[in-house]
């Protein structure tokens, strides 16, 4: 499929839970080895457009193609770093546990991991600065820590596009480096990257595009087009505030997030 | 040593004192994956609802572990179809499920005649009277199930620990889950014999639930678990040899002193 620059293509999704649709009509396209930034309000629908593209909430109309073809026809080239909330940290499983999960899919249903892909997990837990933690047990970890051991994981998918759902929301600044720096070496081996994010000034500076959304697709493009008055009016509304000399600020500080939202509205 | 030697004079006593480890194992380790997903109210339903297939079995004389079989396979199944989707939240569900088949049981058992005996040894088993076919059919299935556990080690770990990563993976996580509630009834089943439905749950609980206290990794905690749980059916068995209780009780006792030392020494340790 060289024919086609375009690695990603989401065309025409729309994507809910049961009745309720989230995201309407959303189409983009993503050249490969791109670092997208997706932002917009909280309850925007961004942790749900991740979660289709993973492949754990169905599409409601639409598809996604990777590398032109639908989703799941590949195994394991989308890798995801979950938030935090959806992982259960009393789990007995080591760091190294964890990052081994990553070659699960290479491995194959009846084999045991062969040298190889040893090799790979350690050097993901290296690259990743916790090698003094491999044995230790992931619940015994600091958040950030945990943040990174889900990284080498990601890694040691060795994926083709990496989804990250708020890497930057509360871990520590080592933790934040660690992940940045994890973006380049990423770049330089062709992996695309879509992380969603709160920091509009990150998303402006280290990100080629940004995909600016609110249950449908604001802007697209470089962060120097999506950035402009307009579109940050339509995206955050009253929350926007423009400044006389034109500097504008967005106040966006932890609301609930959108899936406590849908639930009460389902359950009305 | 004679004390030790004395009850394995009779050919009942050895047969029940291997069924009793081979169950105690077997449970075990599949109580690692309850006490681990959350399941102990599901293993606890489980043992209850087969009631209904042992009574049918008993009613037409037919094997009572295959009435119990195929009860529990279609209990376990009914759950899964049941919360699919989440139309009806799991714990629900088996509420349900459990509660019904548990008064089909009893009503049924309530109109045979030989009702008390045949209830108590449903309830709470009847190790020595394992037959030799009886074992062999119990150290069958117990190694179909730890040999199915061991093929999908991975495959379980991942779903149960990171369903996500289970969806990345496109590992078909529904069937997965469908494929550890049967071995889950299974194990049930088979421990029949020597507990009873009303002890199982504990044996699938007590021995992973003290494993977990004491390791921090998944292997090593079946490992751990499978090992409390063969001691405590020896411990269990001659107890209740030389006090002349039930034995099914008297294991379950032991896993449970197990479980308050091993619950002590983490206390002690942390603080």
């Amino acid at each position: 499929m060289t024919h086609t620059p375009h690695r990603l293509e989401i065309e025409k999704v729309s994507i809910g839970y049961g009745e309720k649709i989230v995201m309407r009509d959303l189409s983009f396209q993503v050249p490969h080895g791109a670092r997208v930034a997706v932002v917009g309000p909280n309850g925007a629908g961004k942790s749900t457009l991740f979660k289709a593209l993973v492949g754990i909430l169905p599409l409601h109309s639409g598809r996604v193609l990777i590398h032109g073809e639908l989703l799941g026809a590949h195994k394991d080239c989308v890798a995801y770093i979950p938030q935090r909330e959806d992982v259960d940290w009393r789990f007995p499983v080591t760091v190294n546990d964890v990052v081994m999960m990553g070659r699960f899919g290479k491995i194959g249903w009846l084999n045991r991991p062969t040298k190889a892909d040893k090799q790979i997990v350690w050097k993901s837990i290296e690259q990743m600065g916790i090698a003094d933690l491999a044995d230790h047990s992931i619940g015994q970890l600091s958040g950030g820590q945990q943040q990174r051991a889900f990284l080498a994981r990601a890694i040691a998918q060795e994926p083709h596009i990496l989804l990250m759902d708020e890497p930057f929301t509360g871990v520590d600044v080592t933790t934040q480096e660690v992940t940045l720096n994890l973006l380049d070496h990423l770049r330089n081996q062709h992996v695309t990257t879509i992380i969603s994010t709160h920091d509009l000034n990150l998303a402006a500076s280290r990100f080629d595009l940004v995909l600016l959304l609110n249950h449908r697709l604001i802007a697209y493009g470089t962060p120097q087009k999506v950035f402009v008055k307009e579109n940050l009016t339509q995206a955050f509304g009253n929350s926007l505030l423009v400044m006389e000399n034109g500097m504008m600020l967005v106040d966006e500080c932890c609301p609930p997030d959108e899936e406590h939202i849908l639930h009460h509205a389902e359950v009305k | 040593m004679s004390w030790l030697l004395e009850p394995l004079a009779y050919q009942f006593m050895q047969r029940g004192l291997l069924a009793s480890v081979i169950v105690g194992i077997l449970c075990a380790v599949m109580g690692t994956y309850v006490v681990l997903r959350g399941m102990a109210f599901l293993g606890d339903a489980m043992a209850h609802a087969i009631l209904p297939g042992i009574a049918i079995a008993y009613l037409f004389h037919g094997d009572l572990l295959v009435g119990a079989g195929v009860a529990a396979v279609v209990i376990a199944l009914s759950i899964g179809f049941f919360s699919r989707e989440g139309t009806v939240k799991e714990d629900t569900a088996i509420g349900i499920l459990f509660a019904a088949a548990l008064s089909l049981g009893v009503a049924l058992i309530s109109s045979m005649q030989t009702y008390a005996v045949d209830l108590s040894h449903i309830l709470f088993g009847n190790v020595l009277g394992v037959s030799t076919s009886d074992l062999w059919l119990i150290a069958g299935l117990s190694f179909a199930i730890l040999l199915t556990v061991g093929i999908f080690f991975k495959q379980f770990l991942v779903i149960s620990f990171d369903p996500v990563l289970a969806a990345t993976l496109r590992l078909p996580a529904e069937l997965l889950r469908n494929l550890m509630l049967v071995l889950l009834a299974l194990t049930v089943v088979v421990s029949l014999q020597t507990v009873g439905v009303s002890l199982a749950a504990a044996m699938l609980v007590t021995p992973a639930a003290t494993a977990y206290l004491l390791t921090r990794r998944l292997w090593p905690m079946m490992l751990v678990s499978a090992l409390i749980g063969a001691l405590s059916s020896v411990i269990g068995l001659y107890l209740s040899y030389y006090l002349n209780i039930v034995s099914g009780s008297s294991i379950v006792l032991t896993a449970t002193v197990f479980f308050l030392l091993s619950f002590l020494w983490k206390r002690m340790k942390s603080t």
